[in-house]
């Protein structure tokens, strides 16, 4: 094992910790923002990222196994080096941009076969090809060969896959060479039945790997069922390892799993939705590319300390997004600095002891008339947190449905409603 | 704004050493224009242009016909003005209506109305009302004229009608501004005529200008009659006020244009660079030549750049320029430029422009400096000899 998790505060299920990795040491909950093929996040230098606050970035096994291949990656001293990134880097095993990237990718017991979109030839990524290639990378955290299946997906599928996910963490943990200095991740499958979860849960804790992934998840799945898996493999897994959410995503959904016990996330999602023009706001998502934007002088977001919003207006990044590089460069920088805040802010709301105030405060903002998604109001049950003032009373169905003579209340404790 | 000549060279040379002082910036001349796209550098934030030398990086080139569509006159005067929009209250910006990447002239559209170009949004004709209407409301520190540069293929009709056309709107333009022209540069154009070249720069000289921007080439004359046509039009421009010439960006088109008595350059020469992925190599310095004589490898690219694209430069773990304070030769190799280019990566234009602007910067930092010692002669004869040498090299290896 090559880290140390040390929570230093709690909020019932929540924590924020410590994370000592070999290249450095972070602050969780945190967001991890996604490279893409050179394992650069789009348009931003290595110091940009620093300054901004990222901690630790995901590279592409996929992309740099392709390009620039990790053998090169390897005999030129490992992708730190490579890139002079000089702090934590996270490498996924490939098998996800295989099966979603590749129209004829197949899974078998042995790994994932696929055409090479190089030559077309036949190719295979076993999970200890895999673990090699992110030994050769030399990633703080690598992630084991998961059977990954969409949660869209019903039936016997999902049960081959998460046994097979088993099946394979063992032979990962066989081929990796570097546990002193590289961390495996397990990954949790099962969709999104519960049995199967907890069968993942159980087998990967039992081989005792420095941290955890909840997979499978982000995927199109009702937000009813994501919050409920995040919510029974956090209870399952243990306390004292990082649990990371794979392909999370939008604020709201990082702060919900947050409050159920999770601590790293990943998610294209910032640096995407900059491209199209969108900026992360405290509201939700500020389209720049609107034509009212064209005379609006105000910056993205008034309290954002970040060098985009202290010099920029809506109005001037309206008329280059979209057409002129300079705007996504702009609005990613903006966007990770979003997302660099809100992991500080769940980190030390935790810390010091006001994270249910922080969470309500950050559902006002997104909610204003109060129309908070009921998935939000049971998970944050769950997690113990009271969120009623953010809701507007109407929210509340308890008074028509018991004129309609159909008692909810199982669904709704009373205290809920005035 | 003011401008002084703080050296001519000896023995007649043209070539001269001044200081543009704006506001509170002094920056020495000559020296370069960088390009924008919008106002900013096509790749480099704000964070990153900081990093480049100073002043010298506080030159830049602003482009009005960019501000054509979007925001509107009255939200860009709301905001301040570029400075503020920009984000660069610091800056020395100069604008000029065409450039060569996203505006081009469109002379066979321009018509005795105004000034046609190619943009983004289609084919813009923009009148001297409309151009001073962007002027006024974007207040850049300098703005040169709106004129009708024409290709050098024209005939001379043509070419006749573009002078006129481009003294009339000076003089338009003027009138429309409100400071009666006291930040402006009055363009010369010309096209490939003498006669035409010195008739419009003595026409300009006697508006009420602040200085004099030369247009119209790089639009198809040949080098040989390109220098001839330079030192016929300085010839007839006042010594004390500066003169910037536009679309001359090679190392070699700067030293002769330095050599006929310019003193700013804007050119789009490192953003083509940059965008084929080539970085600039060239010593700067004489001392930095003898130590490259005789130690290249030609394989990727001439004596003056390299292409990062080759594959050569796969496991190069060197920087771009051994020595270079860039933030990109600072922190990064060849290799993973390499890389950056090949997997199309944004990154990698980034660096290039910073590596490349910084290198050019240097280049004219040199140049001031020869100037300065009283050497340009020599500095601008070894250049040009450097470089043949190392081409002929590369050719008898080959």
């Amino acid at each position: 094992m090559a880290l140390r998790f040390e929570v230093l505060g709690r909020f019932n299920r929540a924590r924020a910790a410590r994370l000592t990795l070999p290249h450095f040491t972070c602050q969780t909950p945190l967001f991890m923002p996604v490279g893409t093929q050179g394992s650069t996040i789009k348009g931003l230098t290595t110091d940009q990222l620093e300054t901004i606050g990222c901690q630790i970035i995901l590279g592409n096994t996929y992309h740099l196994e392709l390009r620039p291949g990790s053998q090169l990656i390897d005999d030129l001293g490992g992708l730190h080096k490579f890139m002079n990134w000089k702090r934590a880097l996270l490498t996924d095993s490939g098998g996800f941009q295989m099966v979603s990237l590749l129209h004829l990718a197949d899974i078998t017991e042995e790994g994932v076969t696929f055409q090479s979109p190089v030559d077309g030839k036949p190719m295979l990524l076993t999970p200890e090809e895999s673990i090699n290639i992110q030994n050769n990378i030399g990633a703080d955290i690598i992630m084991a060969l998961d059977d990954v299946v969409k949660t869209t997906i019903t039936g016997p599928r999902i049960e081959e896959a998460m046994y097979r996910t088993l099946r394979w963490i063992d032979r990962c943990i066989a081929a990796h060479k570097k546990p002193d200095v590289q961390n495996l991740f397990g990954i949790v499958q099962g969709g999104l039945d519960p049995v199967l979860r907890d069968i993942c849960v159980r087998g990967l804790v039992e081989r005792n790997l420095p941290g955890y992934a909840i997979g499978g998840l982000a995927g199109g799945e009702d937000k009813d069922s994501f919050w409920r898996v995040v919510a029974q493999c956090t209870a399952g897994l243990p306390e004292d390892k990082p649990r990371y959410v794979m392909g999370v995503g939008y604020p709201l959904d990082i702060v919900v799993c947050s409050a159920l016990g999770a601590d790293m996330y990943d998610c294209v999602y910032p640096t995407r939705t900059a491209r199209f023009g969108s900026a992360l706001v405290p509201e939700g998502v500020l389209k720049l590319k609107q034509n009212a934007m064209a005379t609006d002088e105000r910056p993205i977001d008034p309290s954002c300390p970040c060098m985009v919003c202290k010099n920029y207006t809506r109005a001037y990044l309206h008329c280059l997004v979209t057409k002129d590089p300079m705007g996504s460069q702009l609005l990613s920088y903006h966007n990770l600095s979003f997302m660099a805040r809100l992991s500080r802010d769940l980190h030390m709301s935790i810390l010091e002891g006001r994270f249910p105030e922080f969470v309500r405060g950050f559902l006002r903002v997104q909610f204003p008339k109060g129309d908070v998604p009921k998935w939000v109001h049971n998970a944050m049950e769950v997690a113990g947190i009271d969120i009623s003032e953010c809701c507007t009373p109407t929210n509340c169905q308890h008074d028509a449905m018991e004129a309609a003579g159909v008692d909810i209340s199982e669904f709704c404790p009373p205290t809920r409603c005035p | 704004m003011r401008f002084a000549v703080t050296k001519v060279c000896a023995s007649g040379a043209k070539a001269r050493a001044g200081l543009l002082q704006i506001g509170s910036s002094g920056v020495e001349t000559p020296a370069l224009l960088l390009s924008t796209r919008k106002g900013l550098p096509a790749f480099m934030s704000p964070d990153l242009l900081s990093s480049l030398p100073l002043p010298d990086s506080l030159l830049l080139n602003v482009c009005p016909t960019h501000f054509i569509e979007v925001p509107p006159s009255k939200t860009i005067s709301n905001i301040g003005g570029l400075h503020r929009m920009l984000g660069l209250p610091d800056h020395i910006l100069v604008a000029a209506a065409g450039e060569s990447t996203e505006c081009l002239p469109s002379s066979d559209a321009t018509n005795k109305f105004g000034a046609s170009f190619e943009t983004p949004a289609g084919r813009k004709l923009v009148k001297p009302s409309d151009y001073m209407e962007l002027i006024s409301c974007l207040q850049p520190n300098l703005w040169a004229s709106l004129a009708d540069e024409v290709p050098a293929w024209v005939n001379e009709k043509r070419n006749k009608t573009s002078v006129e056309r481009t003294l009339r709107w000076l003089d338009a333009c003027i009138a429309l501004d409100a400071a009666s022209g006291r930040n402006s540069l009055g363009v010369v154009v010309g096209g490939s005529s003498i006669e035409q070249r010195k008739l419009c720069a003595t026409e300009v000289s006697k508006r009420n200008v602040s200085g004099f921007w030369i247009g119209g080439f790089g639009l198809g004359e040949s080098v040989e009659e390109r220098c001839s046509l330079l030192n016929a039009v300085t010839d007839c421009l006042p010594l004390e006020k500066p003169r910037i010439v536009s679309r001359l960006g090679l190392p070699e088109e700067v030293l002769e244009g330095v050599a006929s008595g310019i003193d700013l350059f804007d050119s789009t020469y490192i953003y083509q660079l940059t965008m084929g992925g080539f970085a600039l190599i060239f010593p700067i310095d004489m001392v930095e030549r003898e130590m490259q004589n005789g130690v290249f490898d030609s394989s990727a690219g001439d004596s003056a750049k390299i292409n990062l694209r080759a594959t050569t430069y796969r496991k190069d773990m060197s920087r771009i320029v051994d020595g270079c304070t860039c933030f990109t030769c600072q922190n990064h190799t060849r290799a993973y430029l390499n890389h950056l280019i090949n997997v199309h990566e944004m990154l990698a234009q980034i660096l290039l422009e910073i590596h490349n602007t910084h290198h050019y910067l240097r280049f004219f930092r040199s140049i001031r400096e020869a100037i300065k010692a009283g050497e340009f002669d020599i500095f601008w004869k070894q250049f040009v000899e450097n470089r043949r040498s190392q081409i002929a090299a590369a050719a008898i290896r080959e």
